[in-house]
């Protein structure tokens, strides 16, 4: 197996990436940032960045517990909330969704975690009207190469300052700007059923499939290559496939083309436009 | 000979050529209070840089009669300036340019000459290409000007090193990418590595202005510096943040190391014209 460091300088990801946050929430207007906190390490280092960015006062963490959501997620969640002294709001989503969850008894774990996910989406926009604070969103590129996220629930935010980094880069990251050693130790679960974690669901494990996507995507490895660098051949089809297969999750919508100038094709304008 | 040279890492506002220009004005002020001889700014530093369809909008002529070059020009009467605009030929062409203004007038205008059109960049697409380099005479010597991709290819700095520049300028908005274990991103050392060769290769000074800020998710790095003849460093502004960083170049430097090393003197154009033509008619 060919070696493969994905290490990055956490000084400076830490400068760039509370830049990145000051600089895209104040260029519009806003001071202030909402953060859904559960319990785990890509919303903790989010939120850690956007308090460095913005001062803890002016970041609103927001923890959303589920009825069968674990203790540990609401605790660690405080853990940082304490840490940091950001503000915060505890919103159980449970009244949401246990509706919808009651007009079908067959109704399945996947459909009603996407309902969670998208009930917390629900909740952080508002929050984001009522605290005048812009989203900040938690997918991190091994996710969100993998399409491992519900579509507008827990990928949707207004921006995303940890986007690029590597599930690996981000308890590296996180390591650095002392996000509680709980948070960053324990098994990743998107925590939408009791003993769900992310590395059974998926069938690897996220060190294992941070060194493959490497080689893939940042070093730009043909598929054969990776399994000459060492990668088992099933692994690698398994995520080539993946990542083609959602790539529909990382878009907006095609618009279908009819008039001479469309939104998406030949109407190109950074969001910063004017700023 | 000294020449007094101050480097402008700004951020800009995204389309919004007034509130550019109402920030070089200033900083043209604080320069002007350090005696300085040469103030230069990054490449689109009165537009910002991914323009996209905003590039008919903040297009701009270099003349006396443009709301936006005049004041410049007015200003260069105390000191000279290179600055970034959308340049906007008689037939709707629009260039990346740098503009050279000294003592109220335009001394030079390059285009920029490579336009990356790969990966993130997406130049080639909204912008005519360039089609000379050329070195032009400034009351402080032969100087010449480049922007970003244009001297990350050899040729052109090495055209204007054989046209007799002796100070190179380069403007960037080079996105920051390439982030390792290393304190500097890839990126950053990539430019500070070749920079640091043309000083060293064509025995000459280069100064590189970067711009700073973010434009959705890319980060601009700054980092300007200047090298002078003999490929040492003499000045670095820092990562990340808007700086007006000041050099003094003492143009002797260029008698002294030419005479230790003489490459200029030796450099065999000939030999390399006989090359180029022999390798460009090859099938």
């Amino acid at each position: 197996m060919i070696d493969i460091d994905l290490t990055i300088n956490t000084d400076l990801a830490r400068e760039i990436l509370t830049g990145f946050i000051q600089s895209e929430i104040t260029r519009v207007g806003f001071s202030r940032a909402v953060v859904g906190l559960s319990g785990g390490i890509d919303s903790a280092l989010s939120c850690v960045l956007a308090a460095q960015a913005l001062g803890p006062e002016n970041v609103l963490a927001v923890r959303m517990p589920y009825k069968a959501s674990s203790r540990d997620s609401l605790d660690h969640a405080q853990l940082l909330i304490d840490q940091l002294g950001v503000q915060s709001k505890t919103i159980e989503i449970t009244d949401m969704v246990e509706p919808l969850i009651h007009l079908d008894p067959e109704m399945s774990k996947v459909r009603k975690g996407n309902l969670m996910a998208r009930a917390r989406m629900i909740v952080l926009y508002d929050q984001s009207e009522a605290f005048k604070g812009l989203v900040v969103g938690t997918s991190n590129k091994t996710e969100i190469l993998l399409g491992y996220s519900t579509m507008f629930g827990d990928s949707a935010s207004a921006l995303n300052p940890i986007g690029d980094l590597y599930k690996t880069q981000v308890r590296q990251l996180s390591r650095a700007l002392n996000v509680p050693a709980p948070i960053v130790d324990k098994p990743p679960s998107a925590d939408l059923w009791a003993g769900q974690t992310d590395e059974t669901e998926l069938g690897f494990t996220y060190e294992e499939v941070d060194r493959l996507l490497y080689l893939l995507i940042d070093q730009r490895y043909m598929p054969q290559e990776a399994v000459e660098a060492g990668f088992d051949e099933k692994f690698v089809d398994l995520v080539v496939s993946r990542v083609r297969r959602f790539q529909f999750k990382r878009m907006l919508p095609p618009i279908a083309k009819i008039s001479n100038r469309t939104i998406g094709y030949d109407f190109l304008y950074l969001r910063d436009w004017g700023t | 000979m000294k020449l007094h040279l101050a480097l402008a890492q700004i951020n800009t506002k995204l389309g919004d050529v007034q509130a550019n220009l109402d920030k070089h004005l200033s900083l043209i002020d604080e320069a002007k209070k350090q005696k300085t001889d040469l103030l230069v700014f990054p490449e689109l530093s009165l537009t910002g840089y991914v323009l996209q369809d905003l590039v008919s909008f903040v297009a701009h002529r270099p003349t006396d009669d443009d709301p936006v070059f005049k004041p410049l020009l007015a200003a260069s009467h105390d000191l000279d300036l290179v600055v970034g605009f959308v340049d906007e030929d008689s037939r709707h062409r629009f260039y990346i340019a740098s503009a050279y203004l000294s003592g109220g007038k335009v001394l030079h205008v390059h285009h920029k000459v490579y336009l990356p059109t790969y990966g993130l960049f997406d130049e080639g697409r909204f912008f005519a290409w360039g089609d000379s380099v050329r070195a032009f005479d400034t009351r402080f010597g032969r100087m010449g000007m480049l922007i970003c991709e244009d001297f990350w290819h050899a040729s052109p700095p090495y055209l204007l090193w054989l046209d007799g520049a002796d100070i190179l300028l380069f403007s960037s908005a080079s996105p920051g990418r390439g982030l390792g274990d290393n304190e500097k991103l890839e990126s950053a050392r990539w430019v500070e590595r070749i920079n640091m060769a043309y000083a060293s290769m064509f025995t000459c000074f280069v100064a590189h202005a970067n711009r700073v800020g973010y434009e959705d998710g890319l980060h601009f790095w700054g980092g300007t510096t200047v090298f002078d003849p003999n490929g040492e460093e003499l000045v670095h502004g820092p990562y990340n943040e808007e700086a007006l960083t000041y050099a003094e170049l003492d143009l002797n430097q260029l008698r002294r190391t030419r005479a230790r090393l003489p490459l200029l003197r030796d450099e065999r154009t000939g030999l390399v014209r006989s090359e180029l033509d022999r390798i460009l008619s090859r099938d």
